[in-house]
């Protein structure tokens, strides 16, 4: 059997990330979070920051498609690993996700801050649940705190964006 | 919130994981899902030196049928058990457990065996390992050990885990295929931590009385409480009304004294412990074949 | 012209960019060699500073400055009082950073610059800090008692100030009345927490002498100017932006917080740009709360169930500080009336200090208790006399023929308490039937039958929204035909881009997505106060509304000349200005924007075709007559409303209590709101939702609890609940429309609104259920827990 060395702690890693569909290799220190190197280091700073102990969800972000809290993991376990942040949700063009524009035409934001990590929960809620009920709504947004809307119109934006992505050749007004 | 200086590693195999935690024992963690722990750092209420990430030991991704217990490696993820179709098949009472874990975003990074190696007393996956008399498979670079439920749980937050020893593995065990089941819990707001909690399984007999019982609790001590009193109080009734209220009552005593918080007093949680004591049996019983 | 616009559901024009992750909040902010600062709080509610070692911090590789207060120099001075008031004998106002005594857990003691948040954070972990911890006063009942610790050496009984306001001759009506009651309520604190918490980045450039702050604020202009004083600047060398705002709920309106000084202070140090951003534990101890009070109330009606008068006393809990003077409980005694006729009131309330985060205005700003005190003795005379409690409101309401109505009181803003329009009783029509109230009843036996409690509550509620003193706005339109407005007033949620777009879009005959808005930028607009106390849509937009007019009366006065037409002729829709019956001959608003401003060096589309209508000839006087006003379609107007005006709405609810664990869960909750003329309903039923949700945080979810050492015991959102979705139950609006007559678009205010009656109705309906208990809710928030205690008490009773 080939010897090999253990590997040994350190305080500095080199990682690549692709995020959005673009690699990105950079130095970080091995205690910088995810959500701070997305923000400060790659500048994607549609991911927002409000509790850093797991709770509000404003930085929810996909890791290998699925949701996950930025703030809860350290940016060296995202070595290797894709990432999905609200800058890559839509196309470069004009068009917003059908998400996005359902939130849009519902009023389903107001003050944006916790938006896009209720895009990207929601996102992930609607690909395991195409259909889901008001019930099953509610508390899959549950892991997302919002302080302005009340939730009602979030609720109508998911409704609206789950009908628009279960049938995408329907023109819906 | 940011967490404090500390070194880190990623092993790829275990036998290299062991080997780094044996290194600076006292001061190292194992960092899996990091639900709790990095939380926990971001506070800076927990300041290891070392962390040990075990996240790529693909070795530890299982979930495996054994004689007499499912076996889950400590790198699966609580939505990975949740999502498995053949874990829904043979153990419907994990995953409705799971289900009460926090948020989707939640259990998509925090493992089942994190869950059981940070024993929070308000977790459910130690109390349901509690009531189906689970097993831990502890590992070091001495060997393994392997320790029921009730001997893992030490008190609030504490394990019998040695330093340079991690968790690789949680069995839960097999529920009889006739038995009737149910997790409940009294929580605030969806996803938090209860105030209480309870897991329940229950055997009928030919006679359609109940013939075995386990039944054990979270959020009441500063561990799992298994309730055996309750249990034996229940084993040989049809569960009745009769029978719910007295095992209220005994389960109401299982209170610990200094459960106290800005949720709930001991008496509230008494309360709530009676009640849910009622509806997660007539839940269960509901649930058997008969 | 017929409004096109004003009154419609459109979208809003913020929002592509914020959906996108584009917004720009001031942690958004990266600039070139940038710092970052944290804050090193005080650990206890009261205590003196022996002495501070810095030494280990400073020496921590990365950090460039540790401040104390013996660093600060001039800016060692008390934050100045914001709003003075005869009563308020005892102000007391915060240093930036605390010298000798620490008064509440999270005072700032010291201030870290560092290369990163990570390093700033290691060296307040070095810093040592020697106290002497002293007796703290946690609560209103330990701040008044006798021999009470001191909070204020020289504050005699911890006494901050003292007000009665007396309308009619309540004593009189007391003494002959059928029937008196006497009661006691208590509300506890609770928090405004934004999803953004507050952060400030400051940028010193030492050549210009500018200095520029984005902050996280409500009120970016008075902040300019008192920024100027204290460095000694011009004030047109501070900017300050008020970027995205990720919520305020009024907690922002609060200024000066200690970092608002120290940021800029360590940027024009150090030279060089400093970030601090406030995280979520510091939100809890560092950012203003609000609600503590402790009520008791006399009240006197006759066997009809009318109220004749009311007594009511209570102590206002301030925490260490008076910032904001005494607003907050002058508005709890302005709103107890209601939408009631009532002529005989006595108020009076006590200011206490205590060791706990200082209060100011947080949304709903003393009325949740107002109104919490009033609905429960409504409840109780219709208990009292067995009548039904919708049919005692409706007995008591103020009639639509009796506006304007003088309550009587001196409002917080120095005005009358005058209610300029409302139509009450029409609101709980509505309400009666979105809640099918008559049907209720049977619905509650039937439950009953299956051991379920069924319970509705109504809260009604009287707002005094749209203050003063004024402000204002700019708009010009530029060569494409866009149309730029700016205001003083900030946005955090409101949609200001799209409702102020709205308005001037009608005057303008544009589209609103062609009127681009700027808020919160003190170099945009130089005047105002900023968003609060529900008036930035009716105040700034009354004044988006007169400039508006203005440059649509200059856009006709230059087109008439133009067309050799009257003024009166001319018509701007579409984007385009023509006489009226010649439609085909038309210039577009740039290009009429082009010719506004006398023609020399203009390029562009725009130009070339004005330039080949062949406009231009010989003229007999000045290129820019007198009477223009100035070059271009541009205007400048201020408003300043003569006091004001009084929104209302009435909520209902169904909710299910269950008597065993004391949960709570909502069946069904209704609102029948009326803020005036609504700019657009989509966005004033977002505030109303927004509303009710904080309220229904505040009557069961959310509540600080502070423990006997002033330390908040729930500083977490693990343990301090915000609502989420599964909590917030679908709810249905409606609207009543009472035009205000005070502006010249009937608006009202609507932002505070959803979270006023909430506790009162929660009370109601918690009540309502559990009546097989005759039990009688006098305390918010409400928790499973005590609702517990409360039932085993009434029980224990029975």
């Amino acid at each position: 059997m080939q010897e090999e060395t253990t590997p040994s702690f350190t305080d500095s890693c080199t990682i690549s990330v692709t995020v959005n569909g673009q690699l990105y290799q950079r130095d970080v220190p091995v205690r910088l979070l995810l959500s701070d190197f997305l923000r400060h280091e790659l500048h994607l700073t549609g991911t927002h920051v409000g509790c850093e102990h797991g709770v509000c969800g404003c930085c929810t972000v996909l890791l290998n498609g699925e949701p996950v809290r930025s703030c809860l993991m350290l940016a060296v376990q995202a070595d290797e690993m894709p990432l999905t942040t609200i800058e890559g949700l839509a196309g470069t063009n004009s068009e917003l996700h059908p998400i996005q524009q359902a939130f849009r035409e519902k009023h389903g934001l107001q003050c944006g801050f916790c938006t896009p990590g209720i895009i990207m929960s929601v996102h992930a809620m609607l690909h395991e649940n195409p259909d889901p009920t008001e019930e099953e709504i509610r508390h899959g947004l549950s892991g997302n705190l919002c302080r302005c809307t009340g939730y009602q119109h979030i609720v109508e934006a998911v409704q609206l964006a789950a009908e628009r992505l279960r049938e995408p050749h329907l023109e819906v007004d | 919130m940011k967490p404090p200086r500390f070194q880190y590693c990623a092993p790829h195999m275990l036998d290299e994981a062991l080997v780094l935690l044996e290194q600076h024992a006292e001061e190292t963690k194992v960092l899996a899902g990091g639900q709790s722990l990095i939380p926990l750092l971001n506070m800076r209420l927990a300041g290891p030196a070392y962390l040990v990430d075990i996240n790529h030991l693909t070795e530890l991704h299982y979930i495996e049928p054994e004689d007499g217990y499912l076996a889950i490696g400590a790198t699966v993820r609580q939505a990975q058990v949740e999502r498995s179709t053949h874990a829904q098949q043979v153990h419907p009472l994990l995953i409705e457990t799971i289900q009460h874990i926090g948020h989707p975003q939640i259990r998509s990074r925090g493992t089942i065996v994190g869950s059981i190696a940070h024993a929070d007393p308000a977790a459910e996956l130690p109390a349901l390992l509690t009531c189906l008399n689970g097993e831990v498979l502890l590992e070091s670079i001495h060997g393994e050990r392997v320790l029921k439920a009730e001997e893992f749980f030490t008190g609030y937050l504490s394990t019998a885990l040695e330093p340079g020893e991690m968790v690789s593995e949680a069995r839960f065990p097999w529920i009889p295929p006739q038995a009737g089941w149910a997790f409940m819990e009294f929580a605030r707001r969806a996803g938090d931590y209860a105030l209480v909690g309870a897991a329940a399984v229950l055997t009928p007999g030919l006679d359609d009385r109940c013939m075995t019982a386990h039944l054990a609790y979270l959020g009441i001590a500063g561990s799992p409480v298994r309730a055996r009193e309750v249990e034996h109080n229940v084993v040989g009734s049809t569960l009745d009304d009769a029978t719910l209220n007295q095992a209220a009552e005994l389960a109401r005593n299982l209170v610990s004294e200094d459960m106290e918080d800005v949720h709930a007093t001991v008496e509230y949680r008494r309360a709530l412990t009676a009640e849910l004591t009622r509806r997660v049996l007539r839940a269960a019983w509901q649930r058997r074949e008969h | 012209m017929a409004t096109r616009w004003f009154g419609a559901p459109v979208q809003r024009t913020e929002d592509p960019r914020l959906l996108r992750g584009k917004g720009m909040f001031v942690d958004d902010i990266e600039l070139p060699e940038m710092l970052h600062a944290a804050v090193l709080r005080s650990p206890h509610a009261r205590a003196r500073i022996l002495a501070i070692d810095t030494s280990a911090a400073r020496e921590l590789p990365g950090v460039y400055a540790v401040y104390t207060a013996a660093d600060l120099g001039d800016l060692l001075e008390p934050s100045p009082l914001l709003v003075p008031h005869q009563a308020l004998t005892q102000p007391r106002t915060q240093l930036p950073l605390a010298s000798q005594e620490v008064r509440y857990v999270g005072e700032a003691v010291a201030l870290v610059v560092a290369d990163s948040r990570y390093s700033a954070e290691d060296a307040l972990d070095l810093i040592e800090v020697e106290y002497e911890p002293l007796p703290v006063v946690h609560n209103l009942e330990v701040a008044a008692a006798p021999d009470a610790p001191l909070v204020h050496e020289g504050v005699p009984d911890n006494v901050a100030a003292h007000l009665v306001q007396v309308v009619g001759e309540p004593d009189s009506i007391f003494a002959d009345a059928p029937h008196v009651l006497k009661e006691q309520f208590y509300v506890e604190r609770g928090a405004a927490m934004p999803m953004e918490g507050r952060g400030i980045v400051a940028r010193w450039e030492a050549q210009s002498g500018a200095l520029t702050c984005w902050i996280s604020t409500q009120g970016p202009i008075p902040i300019r100017n008192g920024l100027a004083a204290m460095f000694h600047l011009p004030e047109h060398k501070v900017q300050v932006i008020a970027p995205d705002v990720g919520g305020g709920f009024g907690t922002k309106i609060m200024l000066f917080y200690p970092e608002e000084i120290l940021v800029p202070f360590a940027a024009i140090y150090l030279g060089k740009p400093v970030k601090w951003i406030e995280d979520r534990r510091e939100n809890f101890v560092s950012s203003n709360q609000e609600r503590g009070q402790y009520h008791e109330v006399e009240y006197a009606f006759d066997d009809q169930g009318v109220l004749l008068a009311v007594r009511d006393t209570f102590w206002h809990d301030t925490g260490a500080y008076t910032p904001y003077g005494i607003i907050v409980p002058i508005i709890t005694t302005c709103s107890l009336p209601g939408p009631y006729r009532l002529k005989h009131y006595a108020s009076e309330f006590t200011v206490l200090y205590t060791n706990k985060v200082p209060v100011s205005p947080y949304r709903g700003a003393g009325r949740p208790h107002a109104v919490f005190v009033m609905e429960r003795i409504m409840d109780a005379i219709a208990r009292e006399l067995h009548l039904d409690r919708l049919e005692v409101r409706s007995r008591n309401f103020i009639q639509p023929d009796e506006f304007p109505w003088d309550v009587g009181l001196v409002y917080q803003d120095g005005g009358p308490t005058k209610y300029d329009s409302g139509s009450y009783q029409e609101g709980l029509d509505k309400l009666k039937v979105l809640l099918n109230y008559e049907k209720f009843p049977q619905m509650q036996q039937e439950a009953r039958k299956q051991g379920r409690y069924l319970g509705l509550g109504v809260g009604y509620y009287v707002e005094g929204t749209a203050i003063g003193p004024y402000e204002g706005a700019h708009i010009r339109v530029e060569s494409d035909g866009r149309v730029f407005a700016s205001t003083g007033v900030t946005t955090q949620g409101q949609a200001h881009y799209t409702t102020f777009a709205q308005i001037v879009a009608d005057q303008l005959g544009v589209k609103p997505e062609d009127v681009l808005i700027t808020t919160g930028d003190s170099q945009a607009f130089y005047w105002g106060m900023g968003t609060y106390a529900s008036r930035a849509a009716t105040v700034a937009g009354s004044a988006m509304h007169l400039a508006a007019v203005k440059v649509r009366e200059k856009a006709k006065q230059v087109a008439a000349d133009l067309f050799e037409a009257a003024p009166e002729d001319i018509e701007l829709a579409d984007g385009k200005v023509f006489v009226r019956d010649a439609p085909h001959r038309a210039l577009t608003l740039g290009q009429l924007a082009i010719s506004a401003n006398p023609l020399r060096y203009s390029y562009g589309e725009n130009a070339r075709k004005l330039m080949s209508m062949h406009f231009a000839g010989p003229r007999p006087g000045p290129a820019l007559p007198q009477e223009r006003g100035g070059p271009g379609l541009e205007a400048t107007e201020f408003y300043s409303p003569p006091h004001a005006s009084f929104a209302s709405g009435v909520h209902g609810a169904i909710v299910e209590v269950d008597a065993t664990t004391g949960m709570v869960s909502f069946v069904k909750y209704a609102v029948v709101h009326d803020c005036g003329r609504v700019i657009n309903p989509l966005v004033v039923e977002g505030q109303v939702h927004g509303g009710v949700a904080q309220g229904i945080g505040g009557a069961f979810y959310e509540r600080l609890v502070y423990n006997e050492d002033g330390q908040i015991i729930n500083a977490s959102f693990m343990d301090y609940l915000i609502p989420t979705a599964a909590e917030i139950p679908a709810i249905v609006v409606d609207h009543v429309e009472t035009p205000s007559p005070l502006n010249p678009l009937g608006m009202k205010g609507a932002g505070e609104a959803g979270v006023i009656p909430v506790p009162a109705l929660f009370a109601s309906a918690v009540d309502d259920a559990l009546s097989p208990f005759g039990l009688r809710i006098r305390e918010m928030p409400l928790h499973p827990r005590r609702l517990y205690e409360l039932l085993q008490e009434a029980r224990s009773k029975q």
